[in-house]
């Protein structure tokens, strides 16, 4: 009886609180899906380089590939054209972003070498996104990387370089910290503009 | 249009101007209007019904696809709403703002078409459009809005600062629907996410593969997998057939044609959140990953472009919304802001939603600027320009003359009346 009342009682906690039960509560709706399956539709990359699949490239195997694929938007060096913007870059571009022209280059602004390779990945050459190969990718990562003086030439990259490369903004962002992101209130935002 | 049409439409004018002449040039007098004027009918009743052929009012464009744009083709490929000629608080899908980051919306067959759930959770499930339809759902008014809307340099280029601008130029990156769609949390309680789950990325099926760092908190708080709107299903420029709603938070979170959430435990950094939005300090450093939108708020009529009959009475009409929640008040001034009036809030009052409201108001036929300011149910009041520049650590020629994105630029909008009845944008 006494026993009953306690087991009652945590089923009630249970019950009220959905969010820590996470029970699968509708029947026949939704499957599981196979590990192929997942491992198909999953192109997520993270700063960290969880999710990189096995390959390599250099600049010199992406200078092809660049000219045979990219150079048509975004230039023979990568300096921009009609279509693409201008994605080689470099430190110096970092000089404009006080001004009222801030330069916002791959090579020059942005803060992750694995955001290069994610974005080319799910998304170029427009058209025909979704086709470059893995090696591929690594190699124009490369080629842009080592355009904006910021890897050598020969220098490989693969799951364990990329994410090592340190992009001339990578401190350029507040808050630095992951944590300190999601609590906008506590980060003082106001008017949807944070410190 | 068919002959007819154009025939009544010569007839209307002829006999206007005839009026015209018949009563001389006074100011005062007006054609009489006919008892029983000529009536035109519409052939056929339409399986998809249209509007009247006489309501010409559309969006309009800004940013041009790049690869007709190497064709040196015209065509817009961001579009805003026209703010202007809207009543109630509901955008028709048809008139909502799109920004498309240069690329076409996918042609998806909602057969085809499945969400996957995966990464940190304890049973990775894939669910099918008419699975997400079995499940409980929300009906719900949300507005989504660009970072960029109303920012003196927007998505929109210059013509938002324009003194010609209308509502659509200076707001029109906003738009309000009725969404219908299961809540997130009811997918992620059916998955079982791990406590160390502290971000989710929403990825769509266009063809980048659009992705976004989403905290989980707010997956949990009142994310909705939509795949209704304003009574039908979503349209296929704003997700279809699913679209992730992020209720008052910056439009890139709202992911369209939603195919996958994977839960992890840290923000995966995609070019859209780390390149593209962070806003710029002017120290050169970053604010990366702001969500939440200010009150904001917009007279829509009189506007810029309108042009005031002449003196005498007229309805002062607005929209005004903010991220935090509802809004609680709405002030308007036509005295350039020496004095403010409280404006009727207008039902539905729903948070994260645009609120109409209006306000009576006589004009003396003097100059004079109209202008509104919303307060949201938190207390926070929608700023001047001055303000906003302080927050910026700026000053107003910053905002005046950067090139860049000012994001949530959530600044006081005044139009200035002139003499002639011309109404223009007075935002500097």
């Amino acid at each position: 009886m006494r026993f009953s009342k306690i087991l009652a009682a945590g089923i009630f906690l249970l019950g009220a609180n959905m969010a820590l039960a996470q029970t699968q509560t509708y029947s026949n709706i939704g499957r599981t899906p196979t590990k192929e399956e997942i491992a198909a539709w999953d192109i997520s990359v993270g700063p960290d380089g969880k999710g990189l699949p096995e390959g390599h490239g250099t600049s010199k195997e992406g200078a092809p590939i660049f000219a045979a694929k990219c150079a048509v938007c975004h230039g023979a060096h990568g300096e921009g054209g009609k279509i693409g913007p201008r994605v080689v870059g470099g430190i110096a571009d970092t000089e404009t972003l006080t001004t009222l022209h801030p330069v916002r280059t791959v090579g020059g602004y942005w803060p992750y070498a694995t955001s290069v390779w994610d974005f080319i990945r799910r998304a170029m050459p427009r058209g025909q996104s979704g086709t470059l190969t893995p090696n591929e990718v690594y190699a124009l990562t490369a080629f842009i990387l080592y355009k904006s003086n910021i890897i050598k030439e020969d220098d490989v990259l693969d799951q364990k370089t990329l994410p090592k490369v340190q992009m001339p903004n990578r401190n350029g962002f507040v808050p630095p910290r992951y944590a300190d992101i999601p609590d906008e209130h506590k980060r003082g935002c106001t008017q949807g503009v944070c410190p | 249009m068919n002959p007819k049409q154009t025939d009544r439409r010569g007839f209307l004018k002829n006999s206007a101007a005839l009026a015209g002449l018949a009563v001389g040039a006074s100011a005062s007098a007006l054609p009489a209007v006919a008892a029983e004027p000529p009536l035109e009918k519409i052939d056929e009743l339409h399986l998809y019904g249209e509007r009247s052929h006489f309501v010409t009012s559309v969006r309009n464009g800004s940013i041009n696809n790049p690869e007709r744009r190497l064709k040196d083709e015209q065509v817009a490929f961001g579009l805003r709403t026209p703010m202007q000629d809207s009543v109630g608080m509901i955008t028709p899908a048809s008139l909502h703002f799109t920004i498309s980051h240069g690329f076409e919306p996918p042609d998806i067959d909602p057969q085809e078409h499945h969400l996957l759930i995966h990464g940190m959770v304890d049973r990775p499930m894939i669910f099918s459009v008419d699975e997400i339809k079995r499940l409980p759902f929300v009906t719900r008014f949300h507005f989504v809005e660009c970072h960029g809307n109303s920012s003196p340099r927007g998505p929109g280029g210059d013509a938002r600062v324009s003194p010609n601008a209308t509502p659509q130029e200076t707001h029109g990156f906003t738009s309000c629907s009725q969404w219908t769609g299961v809540l997130l949390s009811t997918l992620l309680k059916e998955v079982g996410v791990h406590k160390d789950a502290t971000w989710i990325i929403a990825e769509g099926a266009d063809e980048p593969k659009h992705s976004k760092s989403i905290p989980i908190g707010k997956a949990w708080d009142d994310a909705l997998v939509a795949y209704g709107q304003n009574g039908e299903p979503v349209r296929p420029e704003q997700g279809f057939p699913l679209r992730l709603i992020v209720p008052g938070w910056q439009g890139i979170n709202n992911v369209k044609w939603l195919r996958r959430i994977d839960l992890v435990d840290e923000p995966y950094m995609a070019m859209m959140e780390t390149s593209r939005y962070p806003s710029m300090r002017l120290d050169g450093k970053s604010r990366w990953f702001e969500f939440e939108l200010g009150p904001k708020s917009v007279i829509t009529r009189p506007a810029g472009g309108y042009k005031m009959p002449g003196p005498g009475f007229h309805e002062i009409t607005g929209l005004a919304w903010s991220g935090a929640g509802a809004v609680k008040r709405v002030e308007v001034s036509t005295d350039g802001g020496r004095t403010w009036k409280d404006a009727t809030l207008h039902d539905p009052i729903a948070r994260k939603a645009h609120t109409r409201f209006s306000a009576p108001w006589t004009w003396d036929g003097n100059e004079c600027v109209l202008q509104s300011r919303c307060t949201d149910e938190t207390g926070t009041v929608q700023p001047t320009v001055a303000q906003v520049a302080k927050i910026w650590n700026a000053d107003v020629d910053f905002l005046k003359q950067t090139q860049q994105v000012v994001g949530d630029f959530n600044a006081i909008q005044p139009w200035k009346v002139n003499r002639d009845g011309s109404v223009q944008n007075a935002i500097f």
